[in-house]
């Protein structure tokens, strides 16, 4: 990658994408909601839809609510963060819990510190079904993955929530589709063209307050696998790892038992811009291991129901 | 138009290379990560073609499960790279003939295109030499769908000694298929992706070739102010009100400025009813620092997403356009037009069902009255006696609205020009449209 900081005019012109296809979503779907995890790009896309919304002086009102799958696991900060949220801009926050599904006994794990991320499709459906709603605004972007490469930004999902990569709607020119039939879902992908760079950039631009997890911090880590797993009550210590305290910063944020950080003295947006822009692993590979399982492991997901 | 970011598609018949191309883009300009490599050298492929580096540069597109077993591209996949001088979107569009849509997607997605010719499938026994059909069939959509740039790159030269009477034979059919289609001349790169010749680096392969490379070209490349002179065109997305609950009650016109630009105190048409009024407050929804301030502003112009509010209480609902009153070209009111098709679904055109018309953010019910002709991709002549459209076809038909619509000629506006066709049982988008005559 370039070292070279890419200009407003460029940050202007997928910011005015990404809303108008929010817009798009309020204008086409009966009762969106927007997935927020309090993960970086959830933030800017809550942002984006902010300013969808901002009408001078008057207080800004979106017409959706947050949906947030909880799985339970989560560092605090990030739960503090998200509820901080709430307060300071009054936006409706709807919860589903993981650990509703697995009372109900839709999600089974074979252990209790078994990853959650996979379970979070099963709740993501049951929230979907509970209230009704038939559009959802997901975060992800286009560059993240192979598979999400190739995702349209208004991704039609059947009855039983699944992707089908080979019937997906061909997508013109700002045109977008969203007609579905009763059960039949649309995920809205507002941020699909923007790169991890691209994000850093505004966030650094538009001031945004992130979760202080995602900037430099010490941290209790064991290596495996290339990775550095956090010690923490869901990752304990095995008998045989040799932990270390260690200057890190987490590049996204999930679920405990599967997110681990990355080493970095970046403390601000600006560095973590000049940390990007010269590493050498994509934002998944170095911090997700479920992603790692196998080559196509993110497709088999997202066929599922996985975000 | 946004200069710093340029969207380009790459189309090229199956096998031209489009894949490697753009993986050699990624790796030539260092976008290619450590993990993404080694996920590489882990993954099996049945068309494997290794660099120097012992790297398969399409495996860093070719994303789906059912493309690593098939080895060819099924679908459009967008990259992202970037230089010192711009950022790039990445439309790879697949080459396979049934994937045609794809290819369509892409280009509507798009500014620039990049077409490539696989030199070893050119026939140059015969004078000129003769191009595949596909290359024909890509070229002919691009000029379809309106872009203005098209760089014609003639890949694996290694494999033909890097001939320069080769290169110019290929360049004569090519300058000979864009001239009938009506395209701007071509620019001509001869390159090969697989060695990294004249993608990013210059090479002394081909001594005789005094142009620029592939990623000189695109990031020299004035993609012009576009619509930005002009005349106004905002389709009202959405209706936003806040009302009831405090005094502070407001009525606002939520878009996107499709062309020109607008200013507080301007005289605007509403179409189709025809009632005029006067804008009265601009907010800005995009640009820094919107949120901490107050939004409004005096004027706003293209590509920028604002809410209006106007003077007078009038009807108006989504799918309503604003034009300037004082506009020397106006768009037509009309139920009638003629466009050009390209038929996407694989449920053939039907003449007796009605589609749901999307235009700009209105829908209307249409029916295609007649198919006038269909393009036949090989001669490149448009046939009169076919009267049925299938997946990949593309024809010129005459439509009949329900309602009125405001539409502009394609060439002239592409996006108040461009609309798409949706079956109402199955909604899926069958059509895209282009608006030739109203």
């Amino acid at each position: 990658m370039t070292t070279t900081p890419l200009q407003d005019s460029h940050l202007d012109g997928l910011e005015a994408e990404s809303i108008t296809i929010i817009r798009e979503v309020v204008a086409q779907c009966a009762n969106p909601a927007m997935l927020f995890s309090s993960g970086k790009d959830s933030i800017v896309m809550f942002h984006l839809a902010r300013k969808a919304f901002h009408f001078g002086a008057r207080p800004i009102r979106l017409p959706f609510p947050l949906l947030h799958i909880d799985t339970g696991h989560n560092y605090d900060e990030v739960i503090q963060f998200r509820d901080a949220l709430v307060r300071k801009t009054g936006v409706q926050l709807i919860v589903g819990h993981v650990e509703d599904s697995i009372k109900r006994g839709t999600v089974r794990l074979r252990k209790a510190t078994d990853s959650r991320n996979a379970a979070q499709a099963v709740t993501l459906l049951e929230s979907i079904a509970e209230h009704e709603f038939d559009a959802l605004m997901g975060g992800a972007r286009r560059d993240e993955e192979k598979a999400r490469a190739k995702e349209r930004i208004f991704s039609f999902r059947d009855e039983f929530g699944q992707w089908d990569p080979k019937a997906q709607r061909p997508e013109l020119w700002h045109l977008y589709n969203a007609r579905i039939t009763r059960g039949e879902n649309m995920r809205v992908f507002p941020i699909s063209n923007w790169t991890e760079l691209d994000i850093w950039q505004y966030i650094a631009r538009e001031k945004l307050e992130l979760p202080s997890i995602y900037y430099s911090h010490s941290r209790e880590v064991v290596r495996k696998n290339n990775l550095l797993v956090p010690v923490t009550p869901v990752t304990p210590k095995g008998p045989s790892d040799n932990s270390e305290v260690l200057s890190v910063r987490f590049r996204t944020v999930g679920d405990i038992s599967c997110t681990c950080p990355v080493e970095s003295r970046a403390a601000t947006p600006t560095e973590i811009i000049a940390e990007t822009v010269l590493s050498e692993l994509t934002e998944r590979g170095a911090t997700r291991m479920d992603d790692q399982t196998s080559e196509a492991s993110m497709e088999r997901r997202k066929k599922e129901g996985y975000f | 138009m946004d200069q710093g970011v340029v969207r380009f598609i790459t189309a090229g018949s199956v096998d031209d290379g489009k894949s490697t191309l753009i993986g050699r883009l990624l790796y030539d300009t260092k976008s290619i990560l450590v993990d993404q490599m080694e996920s590489l050298s882990k993954t099996r492929h049945a068309r494997a073609v290794s660099t120097e580096a012992g790297i398969d540069l399409a495996l860093l597109t070719d994303g789906l499960e059912a493309e690593r077993e098939q080895g060819i591209t099924i679908d459009v996949a967008y990259r992202y790279f970037s230089t010192p001088q711009r950022k790039f979107i990445v439309a790879d569009a697949p080459g396979h003939e049934q994937y045609t849509r794809n290819l369509v997607t892409g280009a509507s997605q798009s500014d620039v295109a990049v077409v490539l010719v696989d030199a070893t499938r050119v026939d140059l026994s015969t004078q000129p030499a003769t191009l595949l059909a596909q290359t024909k069939r890509h070229a002919a959509i691009i000029r379809l769908l309106g872009l203005r740039h098209v760089v014609f790159v003639i890949n694996k030269m290694d494999l033909l000694d890097f001939n320069e009477q080769t290169f110019n034979a290929i360049g004569e059919s090519i300058t000979d298929l864009t001239q009938k289609l009506g395209l701007p001349k071509p620019q001509l790169i001869p390159i090969s992706a697989l060695l990294g010749i004249n993608v990013v680096e210059k090479s002394a392969a081909t001594p005789w070739y005094r142009g620029q490379t592939l990623l000189q070209w695109l990031e020299n490349l004035d993609l012009g102010v576009d619509n930005k002179s002009a005349e106004f065109r905002f389709p009202v997305q959405f209706v936003a009100r806040q009302d009831g609950s405090d005094a502070n009650g407001f009525r606002g016109y939520m878009g996107r400025i499709d062309a020109g630009h607008v200013r507080v105190g301007q005289k605007i048409t509403v179409l189709p009813s025809g009632r005029h009024s006067t804008v009265t407050e601009i907010y800005l929804a995009n640009g820094s620092g919107a949120l901490d301030t107050n939004n409004a502003v005096p004027s706003a112009a293209t590509d920028q997403t604002v809410t209006l509010c106007l003077s007078d209480e009038l009807d108006v609902s989504r799918g309503d356009l604003f034009t300037q009153t004082d506009g020397l070209t106006p768009p037509a009111l009309t139920q009638l037009l003629s466009a050009d098709l390209c038929w996407l679904d694989s449920e053939p055109l039907s003449l007796t069902r009605k589609y749901a018309l999307r235009h700009t953010t209105n829908t209307v019910s249409a029916k295609v009255k007649r198919i006038e002709q269909v393009l036949d991709v090989h001669t490149l002549l448009h046939g009169t006696d076919v009267q049925v459209l299938n997946a990949n076809d593309i024809g010129r038909v005459e439509l009949v609205l329900q309602k009125p619509i405001a539409a502009d000629l394609f060439d002239e506006a592409r996006r108040t020009g461009c609309f798409i066709l949706i079956d109402e049982a199955t909604h899926h988008t069958v059509a895209a449209g282009m608006i030739r005559n109203t």
